[in-house]
């Protein structure tokens, strides 16, 4: 164990917030990552991330809490796509486009005048890509609580959901509206966008939310198998990514640690490469 | 049925020969054999998913075969022969950028690279074909802003321009009311007299086609068997080709096909021989 | 504002919006836009991987992105949205390690991912200029065929174009132009220059010929006004870049639904 763990890990409070807050976020993010591949949203749900990425840089011009900004971001920006793209759905790409590009471009104004206005530095990094390491313990009840509610909203929401992903005639017919459905999903996935955002950064949330999924549903047949192994892989992931990323302050010579993101991100790497090779291989016997 | 040799004087533009093909492991065209002569007209018959889309791309070299050849035009079967296709759908953007006119003159140069301009043979061309497909008030109209119908005598005037010896078409008679269908069957018919151009064209109905066709070709199971609408168009052979009984009828002069028993719930009149 | 040193900006900008807008015709026509927008990451984090070793950082961008570029073409063959997404968010987690492993200080970072006014040396300028002839003469090559696959893959592959490999040429395409981009518009407002602006070309144009022309004048018109308003105001002009391609897109979205609507009474 020793060679393994880093000394310290266990008793230092920061790493106990991260690791609790860290697992929260993944089980929500892996839920909802699940449908999000099935419905085939992996474009629109990377776009939520940029446009949450305005709303984490100008919550940190504000001085506010950076998971608010996300929130009502992600929560204006997808309802903003879902309303463009639903008049022409082959204008989708373009129109998702457009909107991601303009909040990239918000989110270089904020950021800039974060650092001309005030001499904080380092707000690039937190906001783009994270580190769950800064954040205070303080944001963890909200977070905690706005999982809770987004896992409550997909529960409520998942059969008719699933049903409108799979035929939209169909759940036309039993009663449920699309529409509704699609706006309710997007406000379910900005909040997910938001939470992971906080820990590995605007811009990777993408990785938490489509990689376990996607490694899950690969590996497993029915649906409720593949949300509890993409769970399992998803807090996998923020776990191990933490850790390697407090030992790498040890092992490299210069003491500069690798950014926890970039190790969460190579976990999720591994997990799918590896389900890739796992489906290919039962394939093949089979 | 056998398929019999080519109608006595005609060369030969395509020789399917014993082609197979599989896909993901399964047999979609077994020992498919039937040839198809110059500037005949050709109706490939059969369900849906029996095969017809999978034998039309084996034919353009889209499709790879697993056993067997296809020779068109004395050349074995590859990409780009001279040969025009039209698939049964193509989804045009609302948006794109292109004319009808545009569309069509890449059917003649859109292999083509550079950015020459395009001589005056090819603008005649394009004219010229547009015109014999009664298409010409649209030559200047955005291809994605034309109805479904007006789509697909677009994509015919395209598959032509380039002066093909031999035109492919996936059920283009599907999605037409029948006005609609005896019209293209008409166009279809007149363009390839006047072209000498050869047709070969699939479709999940018969009926329509007995008119125009020199031979059938009938596809179930992905097997064929071929013959003239002659030997084809009678009770025994329609019958064992659809799977169920059908009366084939001689009234004033005209042929009509009537598929199911009488009193059978969906038997319906079917169409229409001169 | 045409002071001597902004005249690499002017220069840079001019190129970098030319190709941009050409390519990016293509991107809308091809519905390749995840992958436009993946690319340019790979640029990021080859420049960021350059700044590490000390290398030019314009030879970083260039080889990362036709990296990236080639995988999208081998592994995307099927839309694979998952695979894109994932790609993409590598490049950017790969960037963000390689730059805090060379502790680039943040400017570096902003400028990246944000653009940079000054963006390019002097010396890369003849590089570029290269880069953008070989791109316009492959483009100009492949026009036809391009366009002709954009319209129909199925009719195009029929009629002998090897649309395996000119989707390959294609992304390729989109890489160099990426790579151009990133340095001056940044990596993740390169996306909305490479679509915005060629979006609303594509609806205000019926001929192939005319919607290429006037992608490039709007790209070029963008990108002007993005380094004018940038030297005026001081702020980064990714923000301008951003702004004014989405203005265009919704200027002609609301140009053509306007003249939909007065068409039809």
């Amino acid at each position: 164990m020793r060679w393994l763990v880093e000394p310290g890990f266990f008793t230092n409070p920061v790493v106990g917030t991260a690791l609790v807050l860290g697992a929260v976020v993944a089980v929500v993010s892996a839920a909802v990552g699940v449908v999000v591949v099935v419905r085939g949203q992996s474009f629109a749900g990377h776009a939520l991330t940029d446009v949450a990425m305005a709303g984490g840089a100008g919550a940190s011009l504000l001085g506010a809490s950076p998971l608010l900004g996300f929130l009502l971001a992600g929560v204006v920006g997808g309802g903003s796509i879902e309303a463009a793209g639903a008049e022409r759905v082959r204008d989708r790409d373009v129109a998702t486009g457009v909107v991601l590009g303009a909040a990239a471009g918000l989110t270089a104004l904020f950021l800039y005048f974060v650092s001309s206005s005030t001499s904080a530095t380092g707000s690039t990094q937190s906001v783009l890509f994270g580190s769950v390491f800064t954040v205070s313990p303080s944001v963890v009840p909200l977070g905690v609580a706005v999982a809770a509610a987004t896992l409550v909203a997909l529960l409520v929401v998942r059969r008719p959901l699933l049903l409108s992903s799979l035929s939209p005639e169909l759940a036309a017919a039993r009663g449920v509206r699309p529409r509704a459905m699609g706006l309710v999903f997007v406000l379910v996935l900005a909040a997910s966008v938001a939470l992971s955002a906080l820990v590995i950064g605007a811009i990777l949330s993408t990785a938490l939310l489509v990689g376990p999924a996607s490694a899950a549903l690969r590996v497993s047949r029915g649906l409720v198998g593949a949300t509890l192994g993409a769970i399992a892989a998803g807090v996998a992931a923020v776990e191990l990514g933490i850790l390697a990323s407090y030992d790498s302050f040890y092992w490299s010579a210069a003491h500069r640690s690798v950014p926890v993101s970039a190790c969460v991100v190579a976990v999720v790497l591994v997990e799918v490469a590896t389900s890739a090779a796992w489906a290919r291989w039962g394939r093949g016997r089979g | 049925m056998g398929c019999e040799p080519l109608p006595p004087g005609r060369r030969e533009l395509v020789h399917v020969h014993q082609v197979e093909v599989s896909l993901g492991g399964r047999t979609v065209l077994r020992d498919v054999d039937f040839r198809v002569a110059e500037g005949e007209f050709v109706g490939l018959i059969g369900t849906n998913g029996s095969g017809k889309t999978t034998l039309l791309r084996a034919i353009l070299g889209l499709q790879a075969t697993t056993a067997g050849e296809v020779v068109v035009d004395g050349r074995e079967g590859r990409r780009g022969g001279p040969v025009g296709y039209v698939p049964q759908r193509v989804t045009f953007d609302h948006d794109v950028p292109v004319r009808v006119a545009d569309f069509v003159a890449l059917g003649v140069d859109g292999t083509r690279f550079g950015l020459a301009r395009r001589g005056r043979g090819v603008r005649q061309r394009v004219d010229e074909v547009l015109d014999s497909l009664e298409l010409g008030d649209l030559a200047g109209r955005r291809i994605g802003a034309l109805s479904g119908g007006e789509q697909q005598r677009v994509l015919m005037a395209h598959a032509l321009a380039s002066r093909p010896r031999l035109l492919l078409l996936d059920e283009p008679l599907a999605n037409l009311d029948l006005p609609r269908v005896h019209d293209t069957v008409a166009v279809l018919d007149r363009v390839r007299r006047a072209e000498g151009v050869a047709v070969l064209l699939s479709a999940h109905e018969i009926g329509p086609l007995v008119p125009v066709m020199d031979r059938v070709v009938y596809i179930a199971h992905g097997a064929v068997a071929c013959g003239t609408t002659e030997e084809v168009v009678r009770p025994e052979v329609l019958s064992a080709l659809y799977g169920h009984h059908v009366d084939v009828l001689n009234v004033h002069g005209r042929v009509v096909v009537v598929e199911g028993e009488p009193g059978d719930p969906g038997a319906h009149p079917e169409v229409v021989v001169r | 504002m045409f002071a001597p040193f902004m005249a690499n900006a002017w220069l840079a900008g001019t190129l970098v919006a030319m190709v941009s807008g050409a390519v990016g015709l293509f991107v809308v026509l091809r519905h390749r836009a995840f992958a436009a927008h993946a690319i340019p990451n790979g640029a990021f984090a080859g420049a960021a991987g350059a700044t590490l070793v000390g290398a030019s950082s314009l030879l970083g961008l260039v080889v990362f992105a036709v990296a990236s570029a080639l995988g999208v073409a081998a592994l995307g063959r099927r839309r694979n949205d998952v695979v894109t997404a994932l790609a993409l968010v590598t490049m950017l987690a790969l960037g963000a390690a390689l730059l805090a492993a060379s502790g680039a200080y943040e400017p570096t970072i902003d400028a990246l991912l944000f653009g940079e006014l000054l963006g390019v040396a002097r010396g890369e300028v003849v590089a570029l200029a290269l880069l953008v002839v070989g791109a316009g003469v492959a483009l100009a090559l492949l026009f036809r065929p391009l366009l002709y696959s954009s319209l129909s893959e199925e009719v195009a592959a029929a009629r002998g174009v090897a649309v395996r490999a000119l989707d390959a040429t294609f992304l390729v395409l989109v890489a160099v132009s990426a790579a151009l981009a990133v340095p001056v518009v940044g990596a993740l407002l390169t996306f909305a220059l490479t679509v915005g602006p060629p979006a609303a070309a594509r609806m205000l144009t019926r001929g192939p010929a005319r919607a290429l022309a006037l992608a490039v004048v709007l790209s070029l018109a963008c990108v002007w006004a993005a380094i004018a308003s940038a030297f005026w105001s001081g702020w980064p002009i990714g923000f301008f870049v951003g702004a004014y391609a989405a203005a265009e897109y919704v200027a002609a979205r609301a140009a053509t639904s306007w003249g939909e609507s007065r068409a039809r009474p």
